[in-house]
């Protein structure tokens, strides 16, 4: 894992500094809440519904046990005792008061974390593989490359005051675990004739209009990959629409010109930056890519015995194989039946850190799913590995399975949504609460939003929900045929929407129909995709 | 008005005209830039301007960040003016973007601009300033 | 009627203009009639609430209903952690919401 020098902790430690002045000049009337909510956004700070909310960055979604120990902390002293794991891989914290933010700041900074960056118009917080360094199909670790943007795009002084915010995910491997192309940008990294680069798509992104991100450019050198993003960048700011906020993400400025046009624009501005000099030597990606080396492995590869059947379905749930013999990938889900998706207790928190400093070379992955990761399980240790989660009620085997539902917060917590997210996700989890059940209907994403700039990645879902306002009564539109997988594409609305309990319903008679239908291992969505929406609708409306 | 300036030469009396106004009748050394006027028009009379004022009229349109980096990439060496709605809180970004003299249109805390410009020894980052980036100090 | 309600500054607490304060709960809520834009200026300005706003309620026997189910949510808490709302030890308080 990457660790700071000074210089990353000073410049971490300075914007705590920086941050208390703020809020200290806000508290004391200096500013407006106006001039202070790009100020506080930048510290990931919100006014939801009920308090303050704190997201804090997990940058490209790895950390050690002892950031992970610090995040129950934060939990425990500033919270009400728990987090919640997002859609970007970081953790928010509900309940938060403004005049202790300063504090946990500094707290976090310890343990080498911060919450910069992770809201305002500016480059967010670098996504990437939760599987990164462990999975057989990478061409190459891609979290050094994030790593590297993750500084780049650090307080960058051109690209704080964008149109609007901006998403970057970094990918290295044919399967996408990290919905890469819906992102601002996304980068899928390869190698071509022996040297690593990376293939650039420019566009994409969820919320009110879904777009799927063009290839920008086929692939960039390493070391022209800052200056082309400069370029895509200020291409952007200079004309991105900024008279509509509806309007004002990068893929409808792609749209708008035309991914051939953005392509022309940015080739010519990336003539003019790479002759700046922005773009560090390899060697700095080589000194960052020297702290992501493999773990010491030492196990023997042997099997791990099946006879617990609770063991057995879990390991065939949720763990992965490994691209080292004798260790496993292991995914913890934060599903429990009836449960708050990407909810995580202080004390399950620690369980966590403590299984990843025991078993996982000290390391945990926040997914996209809202799950969690120990990407460097021996497989003599899993039987271990899960008897602790399952004492902790974290050892759910749903992993992929139809109640491993996404869900941002939704009216429960959020201030911009417009119809509950959680209790929807409970209902039908609930629902396919048998394990026979649910495994029959194998991989089936379902994902749901409260409103529709889409944290829940409905569009993206096998099954998507999004919650709207419909006259003051919560109703719910159903979208099939979603995915943010490397097949990726936008879901469809099947028909008029339903209240809580008839969607429920009609998820339930979706699944019935796939199931009669279904030929040989198809999943759902390659179900849906062969027969198209007429028997669903059938069924559902009919 | 001028409220902070880090420029040792003397302050242009000339008012600034609009960029269309000097593309037209180009005698005047002083022109502003609104947010949607395209910095690059004035690279090949660089030479002869002295001021270049950059308006925001609201600090949310980060445009003149993106017009002054332009401007002191292609050699601009006058007066670079961020004009208008500018904060404490954005004083530090832009004179790394290259602005070296600010109008705010409301008056802002000498202290906290001091502050602001004093907070950060370092930047991640090459911009139009002269830090030079951690990752160059990092490699000598 | 009308009610005034925004959170506070530094707890960020959802809180309710009561006529001469603020509360956190919706019950002490008072009809601010026409007059809520001139208090809700003169409290943001004085630091006492933030973003503050102005929504239509119900008046009921058991005080103020806010017409919109996103300020009864605000009001109680989160439907699905009764346990952190105003009344965690009223397994039922979530009807009202509803």
């Amino acid at each position: 894992m990457y660790k700071y020098d000074n210089y990353d902790q000073a410049m971490v430690d300075a914007r705590v500094a920086e941050f208390r002045d703020q809020i200290t000049r806000r508290i004391a009337g200096d500013m407006t809440e106006d001039q202070f909510k790009p100020l506080r956004l930048m510290n990931g700070l919100y006014l939801q519904l009920h308090a303050y909310m704190l997201r804090v960055a997990i940058p490209y979604g790895t950390l050690d046990s002892r950031q992970m120990r610090m995040l129950a902390h934060i939990a425990r002293k500033y919270d009400r005792d728990y987090g919640h794991f997002t859609t970007r891989q970081n953790i928010q914290y509900n309940w938060i008061k403004l005049e202790d933010c300063a504090d946990i700041l500094e707290e976090l900074a310890t343990v080498e974390m911060h919450a910069i960056q992770t809201s305002g118009n500016c480059i967010r917080n670098i996504s990437s593989d939760q599987y990164a360094g462990a999975a057989a199909d990478e061409v190459t670790d891609p979290r050094p490359w994030a790593e590297l943007l993750r500084q780049w795009s650090t307080f960058h002084p051109e690209f704080s005051y964008l149109p609007r915010k901006f998403k970057i995910a970094v990918i290295a491997a044919s399967e996408d675990r990290a919905a890469m192309r819906l992102h601002d940008i996304g980068l899928e990294l390869i190698r071509q004739d022996g040297a690593l680069g990376a293939r650039v798509f420019v566009g994409g992104g969820m919320g009110r209009t879904p777009m799927i991100a063009p290839e920008i450019n086929p692939f960039v050198k390493a070391d022209d990959l800052l200056s082309y993003l400069e370029a895509c960048l200020r291409v952007y700011n200079r004309y991105g629409r900024r008279d509509n906020m509806y309007k004002a993400r990068i893929k409808i400025l792609i749209h708008e010109i035309g991914a051939d046009e953005y392509r022309r624009q940015v080739a010519a501005e990336f003539a003019h930056v790479k002759t700046l000099g922005i773009d560090p030597p390899l060697a700095e990606l080589e000194r960052i890519t020297a702290f992501f080396a493999a773990p010491a492995y030492d196990a023997p590869d042997v099997e791990p015995d099946r006879n617990d059947p609770d063991f057995a379905v879990w390991l065939d749930q949720n763990v992965k194989p490994h691209k080292q013999a004798g260790y496993a990938i292991v995914n913890i889900s934060l599903k429990p039946i009836g449960g708050i998706p990407g909810d995580a207790t202080s004390q399950q928190i620690d369980v966590m850190a403590d299984l990843a400093e025991k078993y996982s070379f000290d390391e945990l992955r926040v997914t996209h799913a809202q799950n969690i990761v120990l990407p460097y399980v021996a497989k003599r240790d899993l039987y271990a590995v899960w008897q602790a989660l399952r004492d902790a009620e974290l050892a759910d085997a749903n992993l992929d399975l139809i109640s491993d539902i996404i869900a941002c917060p939704g009216l429960d917590y959020c201030s911009l949504a417009n119809a509950r997210s959680i209790p929807v996700a409970q209902k039908i989890a609930t629902r396919f609460a048998d394990m026979d059940r649910q495994r029959d209907l194998g991989e089936l994403k379902l994902k749901i939003s409260g409103c529709i700039n889409a944290c829940g990645h409905h569009h993206a879902g096998h099954i998507g929900i999004l919650g709207v306002d419909k006259k003051g009564v919560e109703n719910y539109q159903l979208t099939f045929g979603g995915s943010g997988a490397e097949d990726v594409s936008i879901g469809k609305i099947i028909g008029p929407g339903f209240d809580e309990d008839g969607v429920v319903d009609a998820v339930e008679k979706a699944t019935e129909v796939y199931k009669a239908l279904r030929q040989g291992d198809e999943r759902f969505l390659d179900t849906y995709r062969r027969v198209g929406l007429a028997p669903f609708k059938e069924a559902i409306y009919g | 008005m001028v409220e902070f300036r880090y420029r040792a030469d003397e302050v242009t009396e000339q008012p600034s005209v609009t960029l269309d106004a000097f593309l037209d009748q180009s005698n005047a050394t002083a022109v502003r830039l609104e947010p949607d006027d395209d910095a690059r028009a004035l690279i090949p009379f660089l030479d002869r301007l002295t001021l270049i004022e950059v308006a925001f009229p609201k600090y949310r349109d980060g445009r003149g960040y993106s017009a002054a980096r332009i401007l002191r990439e292609a050699g601009y060496q006058g007066e670079l003016r961020a004009q208008g709605d500018v904060l404490v809180d954005q004083i530090a970004f832009m004179r790394r973007c290259g602005f070296d003299s600010f109008a705010p249109e409301s008056s802002l805390n000498p202290d906290a601009v001091a502050r602001a410009l004093d907070n950060y020894d370092h930047a991640y980052q090459g911009a139009a300033d002269s830090v030079v980036p951690i990752w160059k100090l990092r490699h000598g | 009627m009308k009610l005034l309600t925004g959170n506070d500054l530094g707890s960020g607490a959802v809180t309710w203009w009561t006529g001469n304060g603020w509360s956190i709960h919706v019950e002490d809520a008072a009809d601010v009639g026409e007059h809520g834009e001139a208090t809700l200026l003169a409290e943001e300005g004085a630091r006492r609430v933030n973003a503050p706003y102005i929504i239509d309620a119900l008046p009921t026997e058991d005080g103020p209903r806010p017409a919109h189910i996103k300020d009864r949510i605000r009001a109680l808490g989160p439907t699905v952690r009764t346990d952190l709302t105003l009344k965690p030890a009223d397994p039922a308080a979530g009807d009202w919401i509803i």
